[in-house]
Protein backbone atom coordinates (compact mmCIF):
# COMPACT_ATOMS: atom_id res chain seq x y z
CA UNK A 1 0.00 0.00 0.00
CA UNK A 2 1.33 3.42 -0.97
CA UNK A 3 -0.17 6.39 0.82
CA UNK A 4 2.53 9.00 0.17
CA UNK A 5 3.00 10.34 -3.34
CA UNK A 6 6.74 11.03 -3.76
CA UNK A 7 7.59 13.45 -6.54
CA UNK A 8 11.21 12.47 -7.28
CA UNK A 9 11.55 14.90 -10.17
CA UNK A 10 10.08 17.64 -7.96
CA UNK A 11 7.69 19.42 -10.33
CA UNK A 12 7.82 23.14 -9.65
CA UNK A 13 5.18 25.79 -9.20
CA UNK A 14 6.75 28.23 -11.64
CA UNK A 15 4.24 31.07 -11.55
CA UNK A 16 1.17 32.12 -9.60
CA UNK A 17 -1.53 34.75 -10.02
CA UNK A 18 -4.18 36.01 -7.61
CA UNK A 19 -7.11 38.38 -7.54
CA UNK A 20 -9.45 39.29 -4.68
CA UNK A 21 -12.51 41.32 -3.69
CA UNK A 22 -12.48 44.69 -1.91
CA UNK A 23 -12.91 43.19 1.57
CA UNK A 24 -9.99 40.78 1.10
CA UNK A 25 -7.88 43.62 -0.32
CA UNK A 26 -8.25 45.44 2.99
CA UNK A 27 -7.23 42.34 4.90
CA UNK A 28 -3.77 41.32 6.10
CA UNK A 29 -2.57 40.00 2.74
CA UNK A 30 -4.04 42.62 0.41
CA UNK A 31 -0.67 43.98 -0.64
CA UNK A 32 0.56 40.56 -1.77
CA UNK A 33 -2.43 39.92 -4.06
CA UNK A 34 -1.95 40.88 -7.73
CA UNK A 35 -5.26 42.57 -8.44
CA UNK A 36 -8.08 43.99 -6.31
CA UNK A 37 -11.69 44.37 -7.39
CA UNK A 38 -13.20 47.76 -6.65
CA UNK A 39 -16.64 46.20 -6.15
CA UNK A 40 -18.14 42.72 -5.86
CA UNK A 41 -19.85 42.94 -9.26
CA UNK A 42 -16.51 43.25 -11.09
CA UNK A 43 -18.28 45.28 -13.84
CA UNK A 44 -20.59 42.35 -14.63
CA UNK A 45 -24.37 42.04 -14.46
CA UNK A 46 -24.46 39.22 -11.91
CA UNK A 47 -22.20 37.69 -9.27
CA UNK A 48 -21.70 34.40 -11.11
CA UNK A 49 -20.21 36.30 -14.05
CA UNK A 50 -18.14 38.35 -11.61
CA UNK A 51 -16.71 35.15 -10.11
CA UNK A 52 -15.92 33.72 -13.53
CA UNK A 53 -14.20 36.92 -14.59
CA UNK A 54 -11.90 36.73 -11.55
CA UNK A 55 -10.93 33.15 -12.37
CA UNK A 56 -10.45 34.09 -16.00
CA UNK A 57 -8.10 36.89 -14.93
CA UNK A 58 -6.07 34.56 -12.71
CA UNK A 59 -5.63 31.99 -15.51
CA UNK A 60 -4.74 34.59 -18.14
CA UNK A 61 -2.36 36.35 -15.80
CA UNK A 62 -0.43 33.19 -14.84
CA UNK A 63 -0.04 32.27 -18.52
CA UNK A 64 1.18 35.79 -19.35
CA UNK A 65 3.70 35.67 -16.50
CA UNK A 66 5.13 32.45 -17.92
CA UNK A 67 5.64 34.11 -21.31
CA UNK A 68 3.75 31.25 -22.96
CA UNK A 69 0.84 31.36 -25.36
CA UNK A 70 -2.57 29.89 -24.31
CA UNK A 71 -2.08 27.22 -27.04
CA UNK A 72 1.05 25.96 -25.31
CA UNK A 73 -0.85 25.04 -22.12
CA UNK A 74 -1.22 21.26 -21.96
CA UNK A 75 -3.90 21.09 -19.30
CA UNK A 76 -6.05 23.18 -17.03
CA UNK A 77 -7.25 21.44 -13.86
CA UNK A 78 -9.71 23.23 -11.65
CA UNK A 79 -13.05 23.43 -9.93
CA UNK A 80 -15.15 25.81 -7.86
CA UNK A 81 -18.12 25.85 -5.51
CA UNK A 82 -20.92 26.63 -7.94
CA UNK A 83 -23.25 23.85 -9.05
CA UNK A 84 -21.66 21.82 -11.86
CA UNK A 85 -18.43 23.89 -11.45
CA UNK A 86 -19.50 26.39 -14.10
CA UNK A 87 -16.90 29.03 -13.22
CA UNK A 88 -14.10 26.64 -14.15
CA UNK A 89 -15.61 25.03 -17.23
CA UNK A 90 -16.74 28.37 -18.65
CA UNK A 91 -13.21 29.73 -18.25
CA UNK A 92 -11.88 26.66 -20.05
CA UNK A 93 -14.36 27.47 -22.83
CA UNK A 94 -13.16 31.06 -23.00
CA UNK A 95 -9.54 30.05 -23.68
CA UNK A 96 -10.29 26.65 -25.36
CA UNK A 97 -8.09 24.94 -22.81
CA UNK A 98 -7.84 21.15 -22.40
CA UNK A 99 -9.76 20.81 -19.15
CA UNK A 100 -10.13 18.41 -16.23
CA UNK A 101 -12.87 19.58 -13.86
CA UNK A 102 -12.37 18.51 -10.25
CA UNK A 103 -14.27 19.04 -7.02
CA UNK A 104 -13.43 18.60 -3.36
CA UNK A 105 -15.12 21.81 -2.19
CA UNK A 106 -12.59 24.13 -0.57
CA UNK A 107 -9.78 21.57 -0.99
CA UNK A 108 -10.07 21.83 -4.77
CA UNK A 109 -6.78 23.77 -5.06
CA UNK A 110 -4.91 20.83 -3.53
CA UNK A 111 -6.68 18.24 -5.65
CA UNK A 112 -5.80 20.09 -8.86
CA UNK A 113 -2.18 20.53 -7.77
CA UNK A 114 -1.77 16.85 -6.83
CA UNK A 115 -3.17 15.66 -10.17
CA UNK A 116 -1.17 18.27 -12.08
CA UNK A 117 2.09 17.47 -10.32
CA UNK A 118 1.56 13.73 -10.89
CA UNK A 119 1.04 14.17 -14.63
CA UNK A 120 4.05 16.47 -14.92
CA UNK A 121 6.18 14.08 -12.82
CA UNK A 122 5.19 11.18 -15.07
CA UNK A 123 6.19 13.18 -18.12
CA UNK A 124 2.75 12.88 -19.67
CA UNK A 125 2.42 16.65 -19.93
CA UNK A 126 4.91 19.52 -19.87
CA UNK A 127 2.86 22.07 -17.99
CA UNK A 128 -0.52 22.57 -16.43
CA UNK A 129 -2.54 25.30 -14.80
CA UNK A 130 -4.28 24.68 -11.50
CA UNK A 131 -6.86 27.26 -10.52
CA UNK A 132 -9.91 27.78 -8.36
CA UNK A 133 -12.09 30.56 -7.04
CA UNK A 134 -15.03 31.48 -4.84
CA UNK A 135 -17.26 34.51 -4.39
CA UNK A 136 -19.05 35.51 -1.20
CA UNK A 137 -22.25 36.50 -2.97
CA UNK A 138 -22.60 33.40 -5.19
CA UNK A 139 -21.83 31.07 -2.28
CA UNK A 140 -24.27 32.83 0.07
CA UNK A 141 -27.16 32.46 -2.28
CA UNK A 142 -26.36 28.86 -3.17
CA UNK A 143 -25.79 27.63 0.36
CA UNK A 144 -27.48 30.11 2.71
CA UNK A 145 -29.83 33.11 2.53
CA UNK A 146 -30.38 35.88 -0.01
CA UNK A 147 -27.87 38.69 0.53
CA UNK A 148 -30.33 41.40 1.48
CA UNK A 149 -32.22 39.27 3.95
CA UNK A 150 -31.82 40.66 7.44
CA UNK A 151 -30.63 37.73 9.55
CA UNK A 152 -28.13 37.62 12.39
CA UNK A 153 -25.08 35.45 11.62
CA UNK A 154 -24.28 32.88 14.30
CA UNK A 155 -20.93 33.41 16.07
CA UNK A 156 -19.40 30.18 14.73
CA UNK A 157 -19.90 31.15 11.07
CA UNK A 158 -17.19 32.01 8.55
CA UNK A 159 -17.06 34.36 5.57
CA UNK A 160 -16.63 33.03 2.02
CA UNK A 161 -13.61 34.62 0.37
CA UNK A 162 -14.14 36.53 -2.87
CA UNK A 163 -11.07 35.71 -4.89
CA UNK A 164 -9.30 33.44 -7.32
CA UNK A 165 -5.84 31.90 -7.43
CA UNK A 166 -3.99 30.11 -10.20
CA UNK A 167 -0.58 28.52 -10.58
CA UNK A 168 1.43 26.80 -13.26
CA UNK A 169 3.24 23.53 -12.63
CA UNK A 170 6.07 22.25 -14.81
CA UNK A 171 9.57 20.76 -14.57
CA UNK A 172 11.95 23.67 -14.13
CA UNK A 173 15.03 24.81 -12.26
CA UNK A 174 13.24 27.71 -10.67
CA UNK A 175 10.08 27.92 -8.61
CA UNK A 176 8.70 26.17 -5.55
CA UNK A 177 9.10 22.39 -5.50
CA UNK A 178 6.27 19.97 -4.86
CA UNK A 179 7.98 17.17 -2.96
CA UNK A 180 5.34 14.90 -1.52
CA UNK A 181 1.60 14.67 -1.22
CA UNK A 182 -1.05 12.70 0.56
CA UNK A 183 -4.57 12.33 -0.78
CA UNK A 184 -6.92 12.65 2.17
CA UNK A 185 -9.56 10.16 3.26
CA UNK A 186 -13.13 11.34 3.68
CA UNK A 187 -13.70 11.66 7.42
CA UNK A 188 -16.97 12.29 9.24
CA UNK A 189 -17.36 12.76 12.99
CA UNK A 190 -21.06 13.52 12.82
CA UNK A 191 -21.15 17.33 12.72
CA UNK A 192 -24.44 18.54 11.24
CA UNK A 193 -24.25 22.28 11.92
CA UNK A 194 -23.76 23.85 8.46
CA UNK A 195 -22.62 27.07 10.11
CA UNK A 196 -19.73 25.25 11.75
CA UNK A 197 -17.66 24.08 8.76
CA UNK A 198 -14.43 24.36 10.74
CA UNK A 199 -15.65 21.71 13.18
CA UNK A 200 -16.78 19.47 10.31
CA UNK A 201 -13.36 19.56 8.62
CA UNK A 202 -11.00 19.60 11.63
CA UNK A 203 -10.92 15.78 12.12
CA UNK A 204 -10.06 15.26 8.42
CA UNK A 205 -6.96 17.44 8.83
CA UNK A 206 -5.94 15.55 11.96
CA UNK A 207 -6.38 12.17 10.22
CA UNK A 208 -4.42 13.20 7.11
CA UNK A 209 -1.59 14.73 9.14
CA UNK A 210 -1.24 11.82 11.54
CA UNK A 211 -1.11 9.44 8.59
CA UNK A 212 1.47 11.67 6.86
CA UNK A 213 3.69 11.94 9.96
CA UNK A 214 3.43 8.20 10.69
CA UNK A 215 4.28 7.18 7.12
CA UNK A 216 7.09 9.66 6.45
CA UNK A 217 8.55 9.65 9.99
CA UNK A 218 8.81 13.43 9.93
CA UNK A 219 7.76 15.65 12.82
CA UNK A 220 5.66 18.82 12.86
CA UNK A 221 8.79 20.73 13.94
CA UNK A 222 10.51 19.81 10.64
CA UNK A 223 8.35 22.40 8.92
CA UNK A 224 8.39 26.19 8.94
CA UNK A 225 4.67 26.21 8.52
CA UNK A 226 1.72 23.84 8.63
CA UNK A 227 -0.83 25.77 6.62
CA UNK A 228 -4.44 24.55 6.69
CA UNK A 229 -7.05 25.79 4.22
CA UNK A 230 -10.14 27.22 5.81
CA UNK A 231 -10.67 25.81 9.30
CA UNK A 232 -11.05 29.35 10.64
CA UNK A 233 -10.23 30.35 14.21
CA UNK A 234 -12.66 27.96 15.87
CA UNK A 235 -11.89 25.04 13.55
CA UNK A 236 -8.17 25.54 14.19
CA UNK A 237 -8.67 25.33 17.94
CA UNK A 238 -10.68 22.15 17.57
CA UNK A 239 -8.13 20.67 15.15
CA UNK A 240 -5.24 21.32 17.55
CA UNK A 241 -7.14 19.57 20.35
CA UNK A 242 -7.91 16.56 18.16
CA UNK A 243 -4.41 16.07 16.78
CA UNK A 244 -3.03 16.23 20.35
CA UNK A 245 -5.25 13.26 21.20
CA UNK A 246 -3.68 11.54 18.18
CA UNK A 247 -0.18 12.05 19.58
CA UNK A 248 1.16 15.11 17.72
CA UNK A 249 1.23 18.81 18.56
CA UNK A 250 1.23 21.50 15.89
CA UNK A 251 0.78 24.48 18.24
CA UNK A 252 4.21 25.86 17.27
CA UNK A 253 3.82 26.30 13.55
CA UNK A 254 0.18 25.88 12.54
CA UNK A 255 -1.49 28.72 10.65
CA UNK A 256 -4.84 28.74 8.86
CA UNK A 257 -5.48 30.61 5.59
CA UNK A 258 -8.93 31.60 6.87
CA UNK A 259 -7.36 33.23 9.92
CA UNK A 260 -4.73 35.04 7.86
CA UNK A 261 -6.84 36.65 5.19
CA UNK A 262 -8.99 39.09 7.16
CA UNK A 263 -8.21 41.54 9.91
CA UNK A 264 -10.18 39.98 12.68
CA UNK A 265 -11.76 43.28 13.74
CA UNK A 266 -14.08 42.92 10.77
CA UNK A 267 -17.32 41.00 11.12
CA UNK A 268 -16.36 37.61 9.70
CA UNK A 269 -16.41 35.92 13.11
CA UNK A 270 -14.22 32.81 12.58
CA UNK A 271 -12.39 34.02 9.44
CA UNK A 272 -12.42 33.16 5.76
CA UNK A 273 -13.59 30.06 3.95
CA UNK A 274 -14.32 28.92 0.41
CA UNK A 275 -12.25 27.44 -2.39
CA UNK A 276 -10.75 30.87 -3.05
CA UNK A 277 -9.46 31.16 0.53
CA UNK A 278 -6.52 28.74 0.35
CA UNK A 279 -6.03 29.51 -3.37
CA UNK A 280 -5.56 33.24 -2.77
CA UNK A 281 -3.49 32.94 0.42
CA UNK A 282 -1.16 30.26 -0.92
CA UNK A 283 -0.62 31.69 -4.39
CA UNK A 284 0.12 35.18 -3.07
CA UNK A 285 1.77 35.60 0.31
CA UNK A 286 2.91 32.02 1.01
CA UNK A 287 4.29 31.44 -2.51
CA UNK A 288 6.32 34.65 -2.31
CA UNK A 289 7.74 33.71 1.10
CA UNK A 290 8.72 30.28 -0.23
CA UNK A 291 10.27 31.75 -3.35
CA UNK A 292 12.45 34.20 -1.43
CA UNK A 293 13.56 31.41 0.88
CA UNK A 294 11.96 32.71 4.05
CA UNK A 295 10.14 29.40 4.34
CA UNK A 296 12.21 26.34 3.45
CA UNK A 297 9.67 23.58 3.91
CA UNK A 298 5.94 23.79 4.50
CA UNK A 299 2.85 21.60 4.47
CA UNK A 300 -0.10 23.04 2.58
CA UNK A 301 -3.37 21.38 3.60
CA UNK A 302 -6.53 22.73 1.93
CA UNK A 303 -9.67 21.45 3.58
CA UNK A 304 -13.07 20.69 2.11
CA UNK A 305 -16.56 20.12 3.51
CA UNK A 306 -18.27 17.70 1.16
CA UNK A 307 -21.91 18.59 1.74
CA UNK A 308 -24.67 19.83 -0.52
CA UNK A 309 -27.74 21.84 0.39
CA UNK A 310 -29.82 18.71 -0.30
CA UNK A 311 -27.75 16.47 1.99
CA UNK A 312 -27.81 18.96 4.85
CA UNK A 313 -31.56 19.55 4.52
CA UNK A 314 -32.05 15.80 4.67
CA UNK A 315 -30.22 15.82 8.00
CA UNK A 316 -27.00 14.11 6.84
CA UNK A 317 -23.78 14.92 8.67
CA UNK A 318 -20.95 16.80 6.92
CA UNK A 319 -18.01 14.73 5.59
CA UNK A 320 -14.64 16.49 5.52
CA UNK A 321 -11.47 15.99 3.49
CA UNK A 322 -7.92 17.36 3.70
CA UNK A 323 -5.18 16.81 1.13
CA UNK A 324 -1.54 17.42 2.11
CA UNK A 325 1.11 18.87 -0.20
CA UNK A 326 4.72 19.23 0.96
CA UNK A 327 6.45 22.20 -0.63
CA UNK A 328 9.96 23.56 -0.48
CA UNK A 329 12.54 25.54 -2.39
CA UNK B 1 -5.04 5.92 9.59
CA UNK B 2 -8.48 4.42 9.47
CA UNK B 3 -9.04 4.28 13.21
CA UNK B 4 -11.02 7.12 14.77
CA UNK B 5 -9.12 9.35 17.17
CA UNK B 6 -12.17 9.64 19.40
CA UNK B 7 -15.82 8.64 19.23
CA UNK B 8 -18.34 10.91 17.52
CA UNK B 9 -19.95 11.61 20.89
CA UNK B 10 -16.65 12.68 22.44
CA UNK B 11 -15.88 14.84 19.42
CA UNK B 12 -19.27 16.55 19.33
CA UNK B 13 -18.93 17.28 23.04
CA UNK B 14 -15.51 18.85 22.43
CA UNK B 15 -16.98 20.95 19.61
CA UNK B 16 -19.89 22.19 21.68
CA UNK B 17 -17.56 23.01 24.59
CA UNK B 18 -15.33 25.18 22.41
CA UNK B 19 -17.91 26.73 20.05
CA UNK B 20 -18.94 30.21 21.19
CA UNK B 21 -22.60 30.49 22.09
CA UNK B 22 -24.97 33.15 20.82
CA UNK B 23 -25.12 35.81 23.52
CA UNK B 24 -28.76 35.33 24.55
CA UNK B 25 -29.06 38.36 26.80
CA UNK B 26 -27.72 40.66 24.11
CA UNK B 27 -29.89 39.06 21.41
CA UNK B 28 -33.00 39.34 23.57
CA UNK B 29 -32.27 42.96 24.43
CA UNK B 30 -31.59 43.99 20.82
CA UNK B 31 -34.64 42.02 19.65
CA UNK B 32 -36.74 43.89 22.18
CA UNK B 33 -35.34 47.30 21.27
CA UNK B 34 -35.35 46.89 17.48
CA UNK B 35 -38.67 45.02 17.34
CA UNK B 36 -40.21 47.50 19.75
CA UNK B 37 -38.89 50.45 17.76
CA UNK B 38 -40.38 49.10 14.50
CA UNK B 39 -43.74 48.53 16.22
CA UNK B 40 -43.64 52.04 17.70
CA UNK B 41 -43.19 53.45 14.22
CA UNK B 42 -46.21 51.37 13.18
CA UNK B 43 -48.20 52.86 16.03
CA UNK B 44 -47.27 56.40 14.97
CA UNK B 45 -48.36 55.63 11.41
CA UNK B 46 -51.63 54.32 12.80
CA UNK B 47 -52.27 57.48 14.81
CA UNK B 48 -51.37 59.55 11.76
CA UNK B 49 -53.99 57.81 9.58
CA UNK B 50 -56.52 57.91 12.40
CA UNK B 51 -56.14 61.61 13.17
CA UNK B 52 -55.37 63.05 9.74
CA UNK B 53 -57.43 60.80 7.45
CA UNK B 54 -60.05 59.83 10.03
CA UNK B 55 -59.62 56.12 9.22
CA UNK B 56 -60.77 53.31 11.53
CA UNK B 57 -61.20 49.54 11.78
CA UNK B 58 -59.93 47.26 9.00
CA UNK B 59 -59.17 50.20 6.73
CA UNK B 60 -56.85 51.69 9.34
CA UNK B 61 -55.06 48.37 9.96
CA UNK B 62 -54.56 47.77 6.22
CA UNK B 63 -53.22 51.27 5.57
CA UNK B 64 -50.73 50.92 8.43
CA UNK B 65 -49.55 47.52 7.17
CA UNK B 66 -49.18 48.79 3.62
CA UNK B 67 -46.92 51.62 4.74
CA UNK B 68 -44.80 49.29 6.92
CA UNK B 69 -44.48 46.76 4.09
CA UNK B 70 -43.46 49.56 1.74
CA UNK B 71 -40.82 50.76 4.20
CA UNK B 72 -39.51 47.20 4.69
CA UNK B 73 -39.12 46.68 0.94
CA UNK B 74 -37.63 50.13 0.41
CA UNK B 75 -34.98 49.54 3.08
CA UNK B 76 -34.26 46.08 1.60
CA UNK B 77 -33.78 47.60 -1.85
CA UNK B 78 -31.48 50.28 -0.45
CA UNK B 79 -29.39 47.57 1.22
CA UNK B 80 -30.14 48.85 4.72
CA UNK B 81 -32.44 46.17 6.12
CA UNK B 82 -29.82 43.39 6.20
CA UNK B 83 -27.52 45.73 8.16
CA UNK B 84 -30.22 46.33 10.73
CA UNK B 85 -30.85 42.56 10.81
CA UNK B 86 -27.20 41.76 11.48
CA UNK B 87 -27.44 43.26 14.96
CA UNK B 88 -31.15 42.98 15.66
CA UNK B 89 -31.26 39.39 17.00
CA UNK B 90 -34.80 38.50 15.91
CA UNK B 91 -36.18 42.02 16.26
CA UNK B 92 -36.21 42.88 12.58
CA UNK B 93 -37.56 39.48 11.46
CA UNK B 94 -40.77 39.23 13.48
CA UNK B 95 -42.63 42.46 12.54
CA UNK B 96 -44.36 42.74 9.15
CA UNK B 97 -41.31 44.62 7.78
CA UNK B 98 -39.32 41.40 8.24
CA UNK B 99 -41.88 39.51 6.21
CA UNK B 100 -41.59 42.13 3.46
CA UNK B 101 -37.80 41.78 3.61
CA UNK B 102 -37.99 38.00 3.29
CA UNK B 103 -40.06 38.33 0.08
CA UNK B 104 -38.12 41.23 -1.45
CA UNK B 105 -34.61 39.89 -0.82
CA UNK B 106 -34.87 36.60 -2.78
CA UNK B 107 -36.78 38.43 -5.52
CA UNK B 108 -33.85 40.83 -5.93
CA UNK B 109 -31.28 38.07 -5.68
CA UNK B 110 -32.81 35.72 -8.25
CA UNK B 111 -33.87 38.42 -10.71
CA UNK B 112 -30.67 37.55 -12.60
CA UNK B 113 -32.30 34.21 -13.53
CA UNK B 114 -35.22 35.92 -15.30
CA UNK B 115 -38.57 37.39 -14.28
CA UNK B 116 -40.53 34.11 -14.34
CA UNK B 117 -38.22 31.33 -13.12
CA UNK B 118 -35.99 33.68 -11.15
CA UNK B 119 -37.78 36.59 -9.55
CA UNK B 120 -41.33 35.25 -9.39
CA UNK B 121 -40.58 31.59 -8.66
CA UNK B 122 -37.96 32.26 -5.99
CA UNK B 123 -39.78 35.17 -4.35
CA UNK B 124 -41.38 32.93 -1.75
CA UNK B 125 -38.48 30.60 -0.90
CA UNK B 126 -38.17 32.16 2.53
CA UNK B 127 -41.71 33.43 3.10
CA UNK B 128 -43.48 30.43 1.51
CA UNK B 129 -43.22 28.15 4.57
CA UNK B 130 -44.47 30.98 6.81
CA UNK B 131 -47.53 31.40 4.60
CA UNK B 132 -48.20 27.65 4.33
CA UNK B 133 -48.00 27.00 8.05
CA UNK B 134 -49.56 30.34 8.99
CA UNK B 135 -52.62 29.66 6.85
CA UNK B 136 -52.80 26.00 7.98
CA UNK B 137 -52.59 27.01 11.64
CA UNK B 138 -55.33 29.63 11.23
CA UNK B 139 -57.55 27.05 9.50
CA UNK B 140 -57.05 24.57 12.33
CA UNK B 141 -57.72 27.21 14.97
CA UNK B 142 -60.81 28.25 12.97
CA UNK B 143 -62.10 24.66 12.96
CA UNK B 144 -61.55 24.30 16.68
CA UNK B 145 -63.39 27.57 17.23
CA UNK B 146 -66.25 26.45 14.97
CA UNK B 147 -66.79 23.10 16.68
CA UNK B 148 -66.06 23.99 20.28
CA UNK B 149 -66.96 27.68 20.24
CA UNK B 150 -64.29 28.66 22.74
Amino acid sequence: MKRILEFKKTPKIVHTATICGPKEAQGNLGKYIDKHLSDDYNDEKNFERAERKMLSYAIKSVVEKSGKDMNEIDLYIGGDLLNQIISSSFCAREYSLPFLGVYTACATMAESMIIGASLVEAGLIDNCICATCSHFSTAERQYRFPLEQGTTRPPQSQWTVTGAGANMISLSNTGVAIRRALVGRVIDYGVIDVNNMGAAMAPAVAHSLIEFFDETKVLPSDYNLILTGDLGTLGSRIFKEVIKKGGYSVDENHVDCGELIYNMEEKEYQGGSGAGCSAVVFNSYIYKKLLCGEYKRILFIPTGALLSTTSSQQGESIPGIAHIIELGV
Amino acid sequence: MNKKIMSNEQYLKLVSDITPKTNEKRSLLSSFLVGGFICSIGQFIRYFFMLVFKMHGDELASATSVVLIFLGILLTGLGVYDRIGKRAGGGSIVPITGFANSVASPAMEFASEGFVYGLAAKMFVVAGPIIVYGVSASAIVGLIYYFFGL
